[in-house]
């Protein structure tokens, strides 16, 4: 289970940076498609939010690998 | 004997306070499309920036603010001032908003008060919660924890509740005439259900000015080994912060999506993609709301002998599985394609407006099916004097369903909610459990509120955004929960321990 717990941990720090991409991407997708101030303050709200929130991912999945949640 | 009154009391006062702010806090929400009539004119972009701000910065950046500025003064100063502050912010704000004369009168001063007043409620409901959850945590035997701690969780889905029963029994309360109630409760009527609020937050006040300080952190103080810098404590030292992004990724992120998705997404849906009417698509929650609240206890109890873990996980994993044919159901109870026609009827009228020389054609068609549902179609265009061509009429269709498809609605909104009380029942004590006392309240409030306010705040968002991106499929907004969901679920089975831990003291 711990190794399991470890090799997962990978999988939390690639998910982090992609959640970035995707949501960057979607944020100037949208804006591009509506550039209203509205749609740039809920987009930079989103990102500005989410950025922190992926970066926390990657702290977790590095985590996960160093085996801080094993079961000792 | 005496203990046990005393446990009750310290729930009851708990609760009230929570409940209270989670009203304030959904009435607003609630009341969008009148509060923006008054305050936020579409026509002015800067009021209707000032709108926008107010929904999303309220909900996303300011209420894990305040779990931060509160949680860190609830472990300096104690559990019971810190609460007691949140409250009377919440209760101010929220009488104050009624009180703000339209922007027809004070002009821009008006969204302005209203968006400072809007911040604050989000400041103050991020300290409220994670305050009550440890107060009763550190008053509750360890082996009922989840039963004492699942009354604390039952108070926003009763402040869902109470806030859309004020607000339809307002609505319907001013005039014997429906439809002038109806006017006058979005002239002025709206008003009420805020300054109601303050009756509530001066009792509510009043019972918890009388309670003690948490046993645990009074044994702290006295020991002198409370917290000097508890942001630095729970987020700078690695033991802790390991724990705060366990709890977000393992437990509060699915429990935020699986909460807004049972309760805001599917009344959204029910009203705007299934076309229910306004007063039936809120009483659907509002029963269903109140059949499964009691369930909050069960498996809040229930958590205390098999453990928070599978509990939890069970509810993101039915949600992750059942969505699509539970919203699916919804689609199929409102279609009228397979039903008979018994009468149609068609109404065309004329209305002029006041100050300009265009009508208005309302055309109305109500179609009654033998099953006794009602559709009406209600198309409304501008015949232009200058006898310009009328262009883009806007069609409105409202169903009302017969008795039989409203009850199965309500089933089906009643196991969405079911799932809620699954993961939101245990986990006041989960969280509670994975923190030491001298920073308990500042590392539990964040990943709760980053969870409940952010992940879950974000559905109905995302989820209608991704409607209008795949316009062929109404069910595709479930995308963002069932993937949230699934991967909190993967992330809970591997990483959480399933045996309830001792509250502990150590850093």
């Amino acid at each position: 289970m711990n190794q399991l717990k470890r090799i997962a941990g990978i999988i939390w720090m690639v998910l982090g940076p992609l959640a970035i991409y995707f949501i960057v991407q979607a944020a100037a997708g949208e804006i591009a498609k509506k550039p209203e101030t509205d749609t740039k303050i809920q987009w930079g709200v989103f990102v500005a939010v989410f950025i922190p929130i992926a970066i926390g991912m990657v702290i977790f999945g590095y985590y996960a690998v160093k085996g801080e949640y094993d079961e000792r | 004997m005496k203990q046990s009154k005393g446990i009750w009391k310290i729930i009851g006062a708990s609760s009230l306070g929570t409940l209270i702010e989670w009203y304030d806090f959904y009435i607003f929400g609630s009341l969008a499309t009148v509060l923006a009539n008054q305050f936020f004119p579409k026509a002015n972009p800067t009021a209707a920036l000032l709108s926008t701000l107010a929904t999303f910065a309220a909900g996303f950046i300011v209420r894990p603010f305040g779990a931060l500025v509160f949680g860190r003064l609830g472990d300096l100063i104690g559990r019971k001032y810190t609460f007691l502050l949140t409250l009377v912010l919440m209760g101010g704000s929220t009488f104050a908003i009624g009180l703000i004369p339209g922007y027809d009168t004070i002009g821009f001063a008006a969204p302005v008060l209203v968006l400072l007043l809007r911040l604050v409620q989000g400041l103050a409901l991020g300290g409220e919660y994670g305050g009550a959850a440890t107060y009763v945590a550190e008053h509750a035997p360890e082996h009922r924890r989840g039963f004492f701690t699942s009354w604390i969780q039952t108070t926003a889905t009763l402040g869902l509740f109470v806030s859309l029963g004020v607000i339809l029994i307002t609505r319907h309360a001013l005039d014997a005439d429906q439809a002038k109630s109806i006017a006058k409760f979005n002239d002025w009527g709206w008003r009420i259900p805020f300054l109601v609020s303050i009756l509530l937050v001066v009792v509510s006040i009043y019972i918890r000015l009388k309670m003690s300080e948490s046993p645990l952190f009074s044994k702290l103080k006295a020991e002198g080994k409370t917290s000097a810098n508890p942001l630095k404590e729970s987020f700078g030292k690695k033991d802790n912060l390991k724990m705060v992004l366990l709890a977000l990724f393992a437990a509060t992120m699915g429990q935020g999506v699986v909460w807004y998705t049972g309760q805001f997404y599917a009344q959204s849906f029910i009203e705007n993609v299934c076309k229910v009417d306004f007063d039936q698509s809120r009483t659907i929650l509002i029963w269903a709301i109140l059949f499964a609240t009691p369930f909050f206890v069960v498996f809040g109890s229930w958590s205390d002998k098999i453990g928070r873990k599978w509990i939890m996980l069970a509810g993101m994993l039915l949600a992750v599985v059942t969505y699509k044919p539970l919203f699916n159901k919804l689609i199929t109870l409102s279609s009228v394609t397979e039903r008979t026609l018994e009468k149609k009827s068609t109404d065309v009228g004329m209305y002029a407006s006041a100050g300009i020389t265009d009508t208005f054609r309302v055309s109305t068609v109500k179609h009654i099916y033998t099953d006794a549902t009602v559709m009406t179609t209600i198309t409304k265009d501008t015949v232009y004097a200058s006898g310009k061509a009328t262009v883009k009429p806007v069609t409105t269709v409202v169903k009302q369903l017969n008795t039989r498809d409203y009850w199965t609605m309500v089933g089906i909104v009643f196991i969405m909610i079911l799932y809620v009380t699954m993961v939101y029942g245990p986990i006041a004590a989960f969280l509670v459990e994975l923190f030491p006392t001298r920073i308990r309240y500042t590392s539990m409030s964040l990943p709760y509120h980053i969870g409940n306010g952010v992940f879950g705040g974000l559905t109905p968002f995302i989820a209608t955004l991704l409607t209008t991106i795949h316009t062929t499929d109404p069910l595709a907004g479930l995308i963002y929960p069932i993937v949230i969901a699934g991967i909190c679920f993967v992330i809970g089975v591997l990483y959480l321990k399933t045996k309830p831990e001792q509250l502990s003291e150590a850093v």
